[in-house]
């Protein structure tokens, strides 16, 4: 259908085909500004010339650092057009880990947003010696700014139209040169262990998978998307570049992080991408404001919210729902479903992505529910996004859907996912050890996740594979699942999960001091603080319904089954980064507890009634105190295992 | 607005032996200092001192005894607030005096009442010359927004809005105006180290990018230090020192009014 290869001729071919229709918007000064696909195609030409006036040569790396911006974006496929590579960064990342990009992809060429990135920039100069010129968005307070390797935009498209008229064919040359194999974008992954690493993408990778989810999903250039996530992540350039250009729809770039939600509601996408924190947050603050609405509003809101659960995914998914629940459901959207999606900015969604970690499945309900088709996808960076997608109507919430298009998908011996397909990265950079080890001759992708294929063929991602292991009878044991399920609970805040070489699963818990705590003043329970509140018999009795509700749904799943928690107990204090428990993004550091809480963990697996634990603490103010409890261990049922599923037929 | 390069020049504003008394409390005696144009200028002193009054002589609310005001070279008579407003000087408040129940843009679509020419009936209307002024005016007040940053609660009813952001929102509407003049008392007063920080970068903002003059009132030493071209300082309605920070801070007598000399 087409011949464009890569980005920069495919804009050309955008700006023939859809020239007038809008292809991007920011807002600016309160007003959304739009422009064209035949302004865009101006605006790269003229920068594209203005930074080979500057001295960038093919095969030159640009870093563009900054909040989504029109021009920021604009500075891609400018860069692409004249055979260089764009290498978006992370824009709140600190001088240093800016300077370990910058200096390793070796960039002579900077594009940063405003005095901020540009500060941070001159900061990190003498580290880089690379670096030579800076661009930059913004003019606010770069008044006082007088070196020479600082330019402004404006500044340097005015150049690029007088070089661009000096030499009128330099231009169009630059582009017919590209081609589907050449570097289009060099990303860096943050990496929890080590140093980031440069993956090295190419057009046919990213315009593949752009393409390929496009048809799948049959976007097209009336769609709307708000570009929000940080440019440096490979979501957003798949879904507000490279889809930008594949589709032609139009992308919506904020006025500024903080007015993500009031511009939502201004634009009413029709597609958008959250991971499930986001959508956690909207349902929290959903359910917050209707606290405060009146009885009736409540009332109508509980009852059609009721009916929404029961029929609404039902409804959503195009299966049989009866008729009175059917015109309920019209009269609901009429009264609560419509007004809630158009105060949420959720009123034209067609098709809603979460991804990045798992979602719980009553924050997944309540949006699907409500007719917004919310869909989970798996994917990463080594794969241009897309690996797996939940298909229209078929969506099984714990499973993260099947194969996307020319994605080939299957489960090593060892349990770890791997993946080949038309957006298989091409390399690290500089980095041949790491691209070796990652990706085998054949061209398979070891995803680092352990997972297995559903009987409906669904894959089902359980773990990272270095944390999977097996209980003492071969059982399959993944303690980040089944932590998640259990901090999907509001009540319970963190889980760590042991099993590993022992006989059974058991866990330590972490009750939620504001949710368990609005829940002792509602019932008259007085306590003294987090500890007393963690050892009443009341919120053990609680916390071991949901561990027990766990237990169900593990002894559901033929491979999990076995892995049901056996005994548990409720931790004196909450894990804390300060302490070393939890690394600074909230995750569990789970060889450090198991050493730091020995003797509870000894106690889970003796059959004793309870543990003594003494512990070091570090209060905020960086005094250290000890902390002694005596911890009650507390047995949960579990329940039979069900058994595998036969295939129908 | 139009960018204006930072060069301090001419007094805007002269003070000559200005004196104002209420009954028995002689509130400024004699008190004589000039502002000059582009600077910033502070004015400091322990309580009392006699700060805000002189403030509020200088925009024409309070009318001293004695002594005259001269405003770009001329001698000020009968003064009011709206006629100091209209020749350009305009004012925030030690407590915010913002209208609560209004949302910011409209709160600082105000500070623009004074520009509109348009007639109450095309107003009322909404028509004709009335609408194409408020849309320039509007435009203004958007790019006030953007400077101070606060696009996020363009929307929302100030009595809502943290005091932080409350000062923030009196300064944009001062700025609304496009002062020659702005007088500020205490706008940190309140604030938080984080705010005061923001607040001391938007102050040298507006002096830098606008060239507007800044007189200001502030307790906060450090703050006042960084930021002012010039100090004048008072204590009991008399002048103790008048100069560059570093004059001011090496001078005996300010030194003795803040440690608390005894007053014979």
């Amino acid at each position: 259908m087409t011949a464009a290869d890569t980005f920069p001729k495919l804009l050309r071919e955008n700006a023939a085909r859809i020239g007038g229709r809008p292809a991007c918007r920011e807002k600016d000064m309160g007003i959304w500004q739009s422009w064209t696909w035949t302004q865009i195609a101006d605006e790269v030409r003229a920068l594209a010339c203005g930074l080979a006036a500057l001295g960038f040569k093919p095969g030159d790396r640009i870093v563009i650092v900054g909040d989504n911006r029109p021009r920021l974006y604009w500075t891609m496929t400018a860069a692409q057009a004249i055979g260089g590579v764009p290498v978006p960064v992370y824009q709140d990342a600190v001088a240093d880990e800016m300077a370990y990009v910058v200096d390793h992809a070796g960039a002579r060429f900077a594009m940063a947003e405003d005095q901020e990135q540009v500060d941070k920039l001159m900061e990190i100069m003498p580290r880089c010696a690379q670096l030579e010129q800076i661009v930059y968005d913004d003019r606010r307070g770069m008044r006082n700014y007088h070196q020479a390797f600082l330019h402004d935009f404006d500044t340097v498209q005015e150049k690029g139209r007088d070089f661009d008229r000096e030499h009128p064919d330099f231009y169009e040359q630059s582009v017919a040169a590209g081609k589907g194999s050449d570097v289009s974008v060099m990303l860096y992954t943050s990496g929890t262990t080590g140093k980031p690493k440069g993956v090295v993408l190419n057009h046919a990778n990213v315009m593949c998978t752009a393409r390929n989810n496009q048809k799948m999903e049959g976007l097209d250039d009336r769609d709307e998307i708000l570009a929000y996530l940080p440019m440096a992540w490979v979501g957003d350039h798949i879904f507000s570049f490279g889809q930008n250009y594949t589709a032609g729809f139009c992308v919506n770039c904020p006025e500024s992080p903080a007015t993500v939600m009031q511009d939502l509601r201004d634009i009413g996408p029709t597609y958008f991408f959250a991971p499930p924190r986001i959508f956690e947050n909207i349902l929290t603050a959903v359910m917050v404001r209707m606290e405060d609405a009146s009885a009736i509003k409540r009332a109508g809101f509980d009852f059609f919210m009721g009916l929404a659960a029961r029929v609404g995914t039902r409804i959503l998914d195009r299966k049989p729902v009866g008729l009175v629940d059917r015109a309920l459901y019209a009269l609901g959207d009429l009264l609560v479903y419509g007004p809630l999606k158009n105060t949420l900015g959720f009123s034209r969604i067609r098709l809603a992505y979460t991804a990045g970690e798992a979602i719980g499945p009553d924050i997944f309900d309540f949006f699907r529910a409500l007719g917004i088709n919310l869909k989970q996808l798996y994917g990463m960076t080594e794969a241009s996004v897309f690996i797996t997608v939940q298909p229209d109507g078929e969506i099984t919430p714990d499973a993260v859907g099947r194969p996307a298009p020319e994605v080939e998908v299957k489960i090593a011996e060892s349990g770890e996912v791997l993946f080949r397909g038309p957006g298989t990265f091409v390399e690290y950079y500089k980095n041949p050890e790491a691209t070796a080890e990652t990706k085998d001759p054949q061209g398979w992708v070891h995803t680092g996740d352990a997972g297995l294929f559903l009987e409906n063929g669904h894959l089902k991602i359980i773990d990272r594979a270095k944390d999977v292991g097996r209980l003492t009878d071969g059982t399959l044991f993944a303690p980040k699942y089944i932590e998640n399920k259990l901090k999907f609970f509001p009540n319970i805040k963190e889980a760590v999960a042991f099993g590993a070489n022992r006989d059974s699963a058991a866990a330590f818990i972490n009750i939620d001091a504001t949710a368990m705590g609005n829940w002792a003043e509602r019932n008259n329970i007085a306590y003294g603080g987090y500890t007393e509140l963690a050892s009443n018999p009341q919120v053990l009795k609680i916390i071991k319904g949901h561990v027990e509700q766990v237990n169900r749904d593990l002894a559901r799943d033929p491979h999990l089954g076995g892995s049901q928690i056996a005994r548990f107990l409720v931790l004196h204090k909450e894990l804390d980064a300060d302490d070393g428990e939890l690394t600074r993004t909230r995750k569990v550091r789970r060889p450090f507890i198991a050493e730091r809480y020995a003797p509870l963990i000894e106690a889970l697996y003796s059959g004793a009634a309870t543990g003594h634990i003494e512990t070091e603490v570090t209060f905020e103010d960086g005094r250290k105190g000890q902390l002694k409890a005596d911890i009650a261990i507390v047995d949960a049922d579990t329940f039979p295992i069900a058994a595998p599923l036969k295939k129908a037929g | 607005m139009t960018e204006h390069s930072k060069k301090i020049g001419d007094p805007l504003l002269k003070v000559d032996n200005i004196s104002l008394g209420f009954g028995g409390v002689q509130a400024l005696s004699n008190i004589s200092f000039e502002i000059r144009e582009h600077e910033i200028l502070a004015i400091i002193g322990p309580n009392g001192a006699g700060k805000t009054s002189m403030l509020n002589v200088i925009n024409g609310f309070y009318h001293p005894q004695q002594g005259t005001i001269t405003f770009r070279g001329e001698v000020r008579r009968a003064m009011r607030p709206y006629i100091a407003a209209r020749q350009g000087i305009a004012r925030t408040f030690q407590n915010v005096a913002l209208f609560k129940g209004m949302s910011t843009l409209d709160n600082i679509m105000t500070g623009r009442n004074l520009r509109m020419q348009s007639n109450f009936f095309w107003q009322i209307l909404h028509y004709g010359p009335a609408r194409r002024e408020e849309i320039e005016h509007r435009r203004r007040v958007e790019e006030i927004i953007d400077f101070l940053e606060i696009q996020a609660i363009r929307r929302v009813p100030v009595g809502k809005l943290p005091y932080g952001l409350q000062k923030r929102v009196e300064l944009a509407r001062a700025l609304a105006m496009e002062p020659e003049l702005l007088l500020l008392d205490e706008p940190m007063a309140g604030m938080n180290v984080e705010e005061k920080e923001d607040m001391s970068r938007f102050i040298l903002d507006v002096n830098e990018q606008f060239g507007t003059t800044i007189a200001l009132i502030e307790h906060d030493m450090g703050v006042v230090m960084d930021i002012s071209d010039r100090v004048v300082v008072l204590d009991y309605g008399r002048k103790l020192a008048d100069g560059t920070p570093d004059e001011v801070r090496g001078n005996q007598g300010v030194i003795d009014a803040y440690l608390g000399v005894p007053h014979e």
